[in-house]
Parts: C-alpha cells; sequence; structure tokens
C-alpha cells in the first residue's frame, strides 16, 4: 500500500516534470528564437574569407591571437562614410598592437568601392562580400554594424550605427592582445 | 483511503462506484440511484479519490475535464482577441518604434493600447503558449486518470453481473420463463451471428461488441498530443525555416539558412495570357483589369560551396541543377523548399552609350555598362577612350557639390566620367545622368551620348523547411482515426442471466445509439424467449412529464 503510494507520487512527479520541462523550454526558445538567430556578444565569430581589393586573402580564422575590427558598410550609407576617415587612423594607431581591421562592404561593385577608398584615403584592407554570404551569417542590419572580436575569436561587442573616433580608440582598446 | 472489498470478494481500488468483477454499487448513494452512471464503468478514477500532497493537487487539478474546457474556452477568446487587428508579422515595420507608430497611426488610441498589452504579438507570447502548454498537459494527464482504470476494469468484467448491478441498467427487464437454458442458448447463437462477442458463466451470458471505440476519445487525445509535440519542435533549430531572399537575373547569392547552398538566377518570367489564345476564358477579364498573368517562372541554377567552407569569396562552387520554379512548384533540395513568392520587373541592369562630339555627333565608338559592376575604363576606337571615375546608382542630387547616391540599387544611376580623345588626350570631365550632362570643368567638345538601356527582372523567392509536417499529419490522422473510432462505432452489451429462482434477468448497455441495441434486443426476442425488457431512462423522463405540469 505505502509501496504503491510512493510509486504513484514518483511517476506523477517525472510526467509532470518532463512536461513542464519541455513547454518551458519550448517557451523559452520561442521567445528567445529572434535573439538567438542574431549573433550575440560571447557568440564565436562564424569564420569567413574574402578577398581585399589589393586582392590579399583575409581568412578571420589566421587572425586568431590578435583582435579584430570587423566594420559592415555600403557607399550609400551616409554614417558608414563618416566613421570610415576616423577608423583609419585608429587603424594606423593600433595595427601594429595586434588588431587588425577589417571593413566589409555589401556586394557593390569595385568600381564603386575603390571610388570610395581612394576619395576618403582610406588604407585599412575592404573587401566586398560578392555573394553575400558573409552578411548573412552575421545577420548585418543596419548599417554600418561593427563587430569587436577578441583574440580568442569571440564577439566581445557589436556595435550598430555611428561611432565616433573616440568611441573607435576604446574598442580598438578593448580587443587589444594583452 | 482504504481498498473496498466487494461481497464477491473482489478487491476494488479506493473510489470504485462498482464492483470491477462482478457490478454490485460498492456505495449506498450509487445503490439508491434509479439508473447507473456507466461512463467510467464506475471505475475509481484516481484523480478524484487521492488528494494528498502538492502533486497531487496539481494532478487532479490537469485531471479535470471541467478545467480542459475552460482552458479551451480562455484560448478560443485570447486567440479571437490576437484576431482584432493584424498581427505584427503583418506590419510594414521592422524596429519596435515603427511597429508602435504605425499602430498609432492605423487605429489610434486602441491601436496604441492594443500594441503596448502586447496583444499584436499574441501567439508568440509566453502566456498564451503556455495555456497551449497547460492545454496538453491536460490532456495527457485527464486521458491517463482515465484510460488506465477504463481498461483495467474493462478487462476484468465477468460474464456474471450481480442483479443489483443488472437492475440499474438503463435496458433491464425480469420475467419467468420456461426453459430458460434453452432460451439463453438460442440467444448465444442469435448473438454470434450478429457479431457480437458471446461469453458464458453458468446461466449468465454476455454478448459485447464495440469495445474498441471506447478507446476512441483516447486515440484522438493521442493525435492532438502528437500535434502539439510537433509544433513544440518547430521552436528547436533546423526544424523549421522561414526566410526570403531578392535574386536579381545573373546574380548568385547565397540562400539564407542553408547549408553553405548558392542560388543563381538565369531568367525570370512573367507571362500573361493573350486575347486570342483565351477570349472564352479571360475574354472579359482582360477586357476589364487589362492583364492576367499566366506564369511567373525564374529559372535558376543550384550550386554548393565546398564541403566546411567558410562564408565569403567562394570560387569552388559545385553546379547542383538547374530548375524552374513556378508558383507552387518550388526548387526542392535537402529538405528545402524555395517558392516563387514576389518579383520586381525590370531593374536597369545595363546602359549603352556613345561617345560623340557634340556639334557634328560624329562617334567615337560606343561602350555599355554593367550597372551591377561598371568597368574602369572602356577602350573605344582609335586611341579613345572613356573612365569611369565614379559612379552613382541611385543618384539624388548633390550635397555641397558631392553627388549623392541613397542606395546601391540602379534606380537612377549617374557617372563621372572622363573622355578621352585623339583630340583631348588630357581628357575632358562630364557628369553623366539620365537625359541630362553636366559639364564641371568647363564647356567639352565631346559628350556621351545615351543610346540604349537593357533591364533585369528580380525574382522574389521562399526559402522553406518544415521538418515537423509529417508529425503534424500523423498527429491530424491519429486524431481522426480516433474521431471514426469513437462516433461511428458503439460498445453494446447485454447481459442475459438464469436465477436460481428460474427468472430470467436481461439487461443491456451502450455507450451510444440506443435506438440500434433495441433492435438488436428485438431481434434476438424474435428468435428466445425472453423477457420483456424496457428504457427506465425512457420511464423516468415520462414520469417527470406527468410530474411537472
Amino acid at each position: 500500500m505505502a509501496q504503491s503510494k510512493k510509486q504513484r507520487f514518483y511517476i506523477r512527479t517525472a510526467i509532470l516534470a518532463v512536461l513542464t520541462i519541455a513547454i518551458v523550454f519550448t517557451i523559452y526558445s520561442n521567445l528567445t528564437k529572434e535573439k538567438s538567430a542574431v549573433l550575440q556578444e560571447g557568440d564565436k565569430a562564424p569564420d569567413f574569407a574574402l578577398v581585399d581589393l589589393e586582392g590579399n586573402q583575409h581568412r578571420l580564422s589566421d587572425y586568431k591571437g590578435e583582435g579584430v575590427f570587423l566594420n559592415f558598410w555600403g557607399t550609400w550609407c551616409k554614417p558608414c562614410a563618416t566613421e570610415m576617415p576616423a577608423m583609419d587612423n585608429q587603424y594606423n594607431v593600433y595595427k601594429d598592437q595586434g588588431v587588425q581591421t577589417l571593413a566589409i562592404n555589401i556586394g557593390e561593385s569595385d568600381l564603386k568601392v575603390n571610388s570610395f577608398k581612394n576619395s576618403y584615403g582610406l588604407s585599412f584592407p575592404i573587401a566586398i562580400d560578392q555573394n553575400k554570404s558573409v552578411m548573412q551569417s552575421y545577420n548585418i542590419e543596419p548599417l554600418p554594424t561593427t563587430f569587436l572580436i577578441n583574440p580568442d575569436g569571440r564577439i566581445e561587442k557589436i556595435i550598430k550605427g555611428q561611432m565616433t573616433e573616440q568611441d573607435i580608440a576604446d574598442f580598438m582598446e578593448q580587443i587589444k592582445p594583452s | 483511503m482504504d481498498k473496498i472489498v466487494c461481497t464477491c470478494g473482489n478487491v476494488n481500488p479506493a473510489g470504485t462506484l462498482l464492483c470491477e468483477s462482478c457490478g454490485r454499487p460498492l456505495n449506498k448513494e450509487t445503490a439508491d440511484k434509479k439508473l447507473v452512471d456507466m461512463r467510467y464503468e464506475g471505475s475509481a478514477r484516481r484523480s478524484q479519490t487521492y488528494n494528498k500532497t502538492i502533486i497531487d493537487k496539481v494532478w487532479n487539478f490537469f485531471s479535470s475535464v471541467k478545467v480542459g474546457v475552460w482552458l479551451i474556452v480562455i484560448i478560443l477568446v485570447a486567440a479571437s482577441i490576437g484576431t482584432i487587428l493584424p498581427q505584427v508579422f503583418y506590419v510594414p515595420a521592422t524596429t519596435e518604434e515603427d511597429i508602435a507608430a504605425y499602430y498609432e497611426r492605423i487605429y489610434g488610441t486602441f491601436g496604441t493600447l492594443y500594441y503596448k498589452l502586447g496583444l499584436s504579438d499574441l501567439y508568440s507570447s509566453w502566456w498564451f503558449q503556455g495555456l497551449i502548454g497547460m492545454l496538453g498537459i491536460s490532456l495527457i494527464i485527464a486521458s491517463l486518470d482515465r484510460v488506465i482504470p477504463l481498461y483495467k476494469s474493462l478487462k476484468k468484467q465477468k460474464t456474471k453481473r450481480h442483479t443489483s448491478f443488472l437492475k440499474l441498467q438503463r435496458l433491464y427487464g425480469i420475467g419467468n420463463i420456461e426453459n430458460g437454458e434453452e432460451s439463453i442458448r438460442k440467444a448465444e447463437e442469435k448473438l454470434k451471428t450478429m457479431r457480437y462477442n458471446v461469453k458464458r458463466e453458468g446461466n449468465a451470458l454476455l454478448a459485447e461488441r464495440g469495445r474498441f471505440s471506447r478507446w476512441g476519445p483516447y486515440i484522438n487525445h493521442l493525435g492532438l498530443i502528437l500535434f502539439l509535440f510537433g509544433v513544440m519542435l518547430r521552436a528547436l533549430p533546423g526544424f523549421y525555416v522561414d526566410e526570403t531572399m531578392w535574386l536579381r537575373e545573373g546574380e548568385t547569392l547565397y540562400i539564407p539558412k542553408t547549408d553553405g547552398y548558392f542560388l543563381e538566377s538565369k531568367e525570370f518570367i512573367y507571362e500573361t495570357y493573350s486575347k486570342e489564345e483565351s477570349e472564352e476564358v479571360f475574354g472579359d477579364a482582360i477586357d476589364r483589369v487589362g492583364t492576367i498573368a499566366k506564369n511567373y517562372q525564374s529559372n535558376v541554377a543550384l550550386y554548393k560551396g565546398p564541403e566546411g567552407a567558410v562564408a565569403g569569396h567562394l570560387d569552388d562552387l559545385t553546379f547542383e541543377k538547374e530548375a524552374a520554379i513556378q508558383v507552387n512548384k518550388p526548387l526542392k533540395f535537402d529538405n528545402f523548399s524555395v517558392f516563387q513568392m514576389d518579383f520586381r520587373l525590370d531593374e536597369l541592369a545595363s546602359m549603352t552609350f556613345q561617345l560623340q562630339d557634340k556639334l557634328t555627333a560624329e562617334s567615337f565608338g560606343e561602350f555599355t555598362i554593367n550597372l551591377a559592376d561598371p568597368e574602369p575604363v572602356y577602350e573605344l576606337q582609335n586611341g579613345s577612350k572613356v573612365e569611369i571615375l565614379d559612379y552613382y546608382a541611385d543618384f539624388t542630387g548633390f550635397e555641397d557639390g558631392v553627388p549623392q547616391s541613397k542606395s546601391p540599387l540602379p534606380n537612377n544611376p549617374a557617372f563621372l566620367v572622363k573622355m578621352y580623345t585623339p583630340e583631348f588626350p588630357k581628357g575632358e570631365t562630364s557628369f553623366v545622368m539620365i537625359k541630362e550632362t553636366l559639364e564641371p570643368l568647363g564647356e567639352n567638345v565631346h559628350k556621351i551620348a545615351f543610346q540604349s538601356v537593357e533591364t533585369r527582372d528580380v525574382s522574389g523567392l521562399t526559402i522553406r523547411k518544415d521538418l515537423t509536417l509529417p508529425i503534424l499529419m500523423l498527429g491530424g490522422l491519429i486524431f481522426m482515426i480516433g474521431v471514426a473510432q469513437g462516433s461511428y462505432w458503439n460498445h453494446r452489451r447485454i447481459w442475459i442471466q438464469r436465477l436460481e429462482d428460474g427468472q430470467v434477468v436481461i439487461a443491456a448497455h451502450t455507450n451510444k445509439n440506443w435506438l440500434s441495441i433495441i433492435r438488436d434486443m428485438d431481434a434476438v426476442s424474435e428468435v428466445a424467449n425472453l423477457p420483456k425488457y424496457e428504457d427506465q431512462q425512457d420511464e423516468d423522463s415520462k414520469e417527470n412529464k406527468e410530474e411537472g405540469v
């Protein structure tokens, strides 16, 4: 008698626990679905390989041990253009301190990106994401979006929108290898 | 709580109303009723009997049919509230502020309230999903609590039931029959021909058919639970994908959420019905609305990137297949389907110009600019050339003397060019727009004359993957089987017993369709001599009527 009551208690507890866990998990993952589809700070940065305007290949995983300042931009995007000169200044400050700057243009023509680069006198590497696969894997929206990738290859911070030169300097400092 | 030992010796679980074995009423209340409630065979629904620990209390809450019905009502009301205004998903805005503004602008104060209360995204809210989850728990627990005791008592039931049980059945008759045993034997034969399952035990007979219809409701719950489980799986990554992409003719793009697949658009085809070919069917309609679409089609090629490749510059794509995607005829690969959903016609693709002498219109040659990828220099005849200094795809005007482009789409292309001719080896600068040319560095002798334009179409495609569909379909099928099982069959039982004093008792029960079981009994009575039986509930209602008015 006592045996069966105990058994019943355990069975009921087990069934209720399984059902509750399943439902809580479902609701939780549904609520965070939008967010989890997008990369978050602390996630591993998806690897990619792009060839820049000079013809050099940049593969993200090759920069392990260095910080990567990854900027997504377009020539038509005004805030992107505004922050470019500041980025260039800071690139020159931090490039020898183990912080790599890489600007990824979203599928524009070589001519346009080149003329933009020349008119602003930019020296950091710029690559064009022709088939938009890098953009897809980083879920870029809106432009500009900047990813700070630390020397471990994890996303330190995601910045949406324009940055000031001071911001850029602070961010590069943040991912500088120690 | 103690088990109940019946006079017949059977030990019943606490809370049992009718002895599982002989059918005797086990408490006074049941015995005093005119008819017995046969819904769960008088078995002990455990939920109603124990109520001790918190677990038991929670269990009993979900076991209650009343609670289940209330959950359904609440879900119905909530779900219908979600249909008053369009849900966020259908609102043409992406950021939180835009969405809030949209609801306020279109639906006023009510819209704002609706949005603030979160009703604009009701079906994804935690509480709505929680309600569905609770309904799922209720389905499982209420079914378990009923189907197990029901199964046990139907399995345990004896052929020989106590007369007190028979007396409480709705169809009941008792009388002196000569040669009772002979009658029962004849009834047995007749019932067998009527596809009853007949059992004998001494003087008692039990004929039963359609017991499996009693499982109908539980089978149908099982289907529902499976369905809910399938819906639940959509929350897991990899089970459900619903994405869109715009693909221009000639472009190769990564297909979102796929494992390294790329799609190239070869051609988009839009066809309409001509009046000649379908005068009969669409003639009037064409007169009325102008055009009727006949076909939307994207001719595409599917490629796969190298195994384990990373995103980015992928040169070594392997060709998988070509396909013509039409409405409802998707391209299928790897559990994904790519559907034709939308299109944009005639986006500018390339422009052809001629380098001319302004006065004489003498030509120095033609060149075509691919608007998606202009070349830096176009070499023409006799050492003439045109250099493209800059390109503005979506030109909107000048700001502080600097040309502006508001998007990368070639909606209004403009070029800053330098024209070289043998006459002007240093070049002349010109700003070329559609229908207009500026000469920022002084008067030129030459000009870029627009010749023609080529356009390309854009396919709007939807990428779908749903691994839960087979589960949802199986759930639906099982649900329907359960419904059919419970609706088109019924569980009929006829008890006949010769008592020690020589009287014969007949009683019958069915879970529905009483008319048919009475017909069955009438058919048996024709061949076997049985006591007269009557519907005791009918009698009740007769009495009630007489007493009533």
